[in-house]
C-alpha cells in the first residue's frame, strides 16, 4: 500500500533536481532536459493527486501537461538551432544582447 | 507493489541525477530516458496504467527522439564522426542496461507474481480516463488543440531560413 505522500516527495525531489540542473548547466540542451524533468515531476504529482482521490483527473491533467511539453520543446529546439546557425555555440549565455552589433 | 515503487523511485532519482551532470548530451538523454522509463513503472504502481503507457510513447519515445535528431544535427563533419564513435565507450552503457534490467526484472514481477493482497488501491483504467476527457472536459481539449496548433505554427516559423 502506498500512501500519497511518497510519490509527493518524489516529485519534490525530482523538481529540485531539474531546478538545480536548469540553473547549474547553460548548455541549452540541458536546461530544455531540466525544465522536462520538471514538467514530468509535475505531472506525477497530478497522477499521485488522482490515485489520493481516486478519480480520472490526475491522468488528465498528465495528458495536459504532456501537450505543454511538446509543444514547449518543439518551439525550444526550434530556437536552440537558431541561436546556435547565428552564434554558433549552444551556451544559453552567450545569447544576452537584443540586437547583433 | 510497494518495494517496486521503492525501488523505481531510487532508479529514477539516480538517472536524473546522473542526466543533468553529465558533460555529453548524449550521454544524458541516455540516462533521461532511464529516468522516463522508471518514471512510468511509477505510474503503473500508483494505478495510472495509461499514464505509465503514455509515459513511454510520448515521453521515451517521441520528446527523447527530437531531442536525439537536433543533437545528431549540431555536429555534422568528419571529427565529430570519429567522436561520435566514442561516446557509447563501455562505462557509458552498462550503468543504464543495468537499470533496464532491473526495470524489466520489476515489470516482470508484477506482471507474473503479482502479489493478490499489495496492488496499488485505485487502478483507474484508460476507459473512466477517456469517458471524462472527452464529456466534462472537452473545452480543456479544445484549448490543449489550440496550444498545439499555435506550437506548430510558432515552430514552423521560426524554423524556416
Amino acid at each position: 500500500m502506498i500512501t500519497w505522500q511518497m510519490p509527493a516527495a518524489l516529485a519534490m525531489g525530482l523538481f529540485l533536481l531539474g531546478l538545480v540542473g536548469l540553473l547549474a548547466r547553460r548548455s541549452l540542451v540541458f536546461v530544455l532536459m531540466s525544465i522536462e524533468i520538471m514538467l514530468n515531476a509535475a505531472g506525477l504529482l497530478f497522477i499521485a493527486a488522482g490515485m489520493r482521490w481516486g478519480t480520472p483527473d490526475g491522468q488528465i491533467m498528465f495528458i495536459f501537461i504532456l501537450n505543454l511539453a511538446g509543444a514547449e520543446l518543439a518551439l525550444g529546439l526550434v530556437f536552440l538551432l537558431r541561436l546556435r546557425n547565428r552564434l554558433t555555440t549552444l551556451d544559453g549565455d552567450a545569447a544576452n544582447s537584443l540586437r547583433d552589433a | 507493489m510497494t518495494a517496486v515503487f521503492y525501488a523505481a523511485a531510487v532508479i529514477t532519482l539516480m538517472t536524473t541525477a546522473l542526466a543533468i551532470t553529465r558533460a555529453n548530451p548524449v550521454h544524458g538523454l541516455l540516462n533521461f530516458v532511464m529516468s522516463l522509463l522508471s518514471m512510468a513503472v511509477i505510474f503503473f504502481t500508483l494505478g495510472a496504467p495509461f499514464a505509465a503507457a503514455l509515459e513511454v510513447m510520448v515521453y521515451a519515445g517521441a520528446v527523447v527522439v527530437l531531442f536525439l535528431f537536433v543533437v545528431m544535427m549540431l555536429s555534422l563533419d568528419m571529427r565529430a564522426r570519429l567522436r561520435e564513435r566514442e561516446w557509447m565507450a563501455r562505462p557509458v552503457w552498462v550503468l543504464p542496461i543495468l537499470f533496464v534490467a532491473v526495470l524489466g526484472g520489476l515489470l516482470m514481477r508484477i506482471m507474473f507474481f503479482s502479489p493478490g493482497d499489495d496492488v496499488a488501491p485505485v487502478i483507474i483504467s484508460p476507459q473512466a480516463v477517456g469517458a471524462r476527457l472527452f464529456t466534462t472536459e472537452i473545452g480543456a481539449v479544445e484549448l490543449a488543440s489550440m496550444l498545439l496548433l499555435a506550437g506548430l505554427i510558432g515552430a514552423f516559423h521560426m524554423g524556416r531560413k
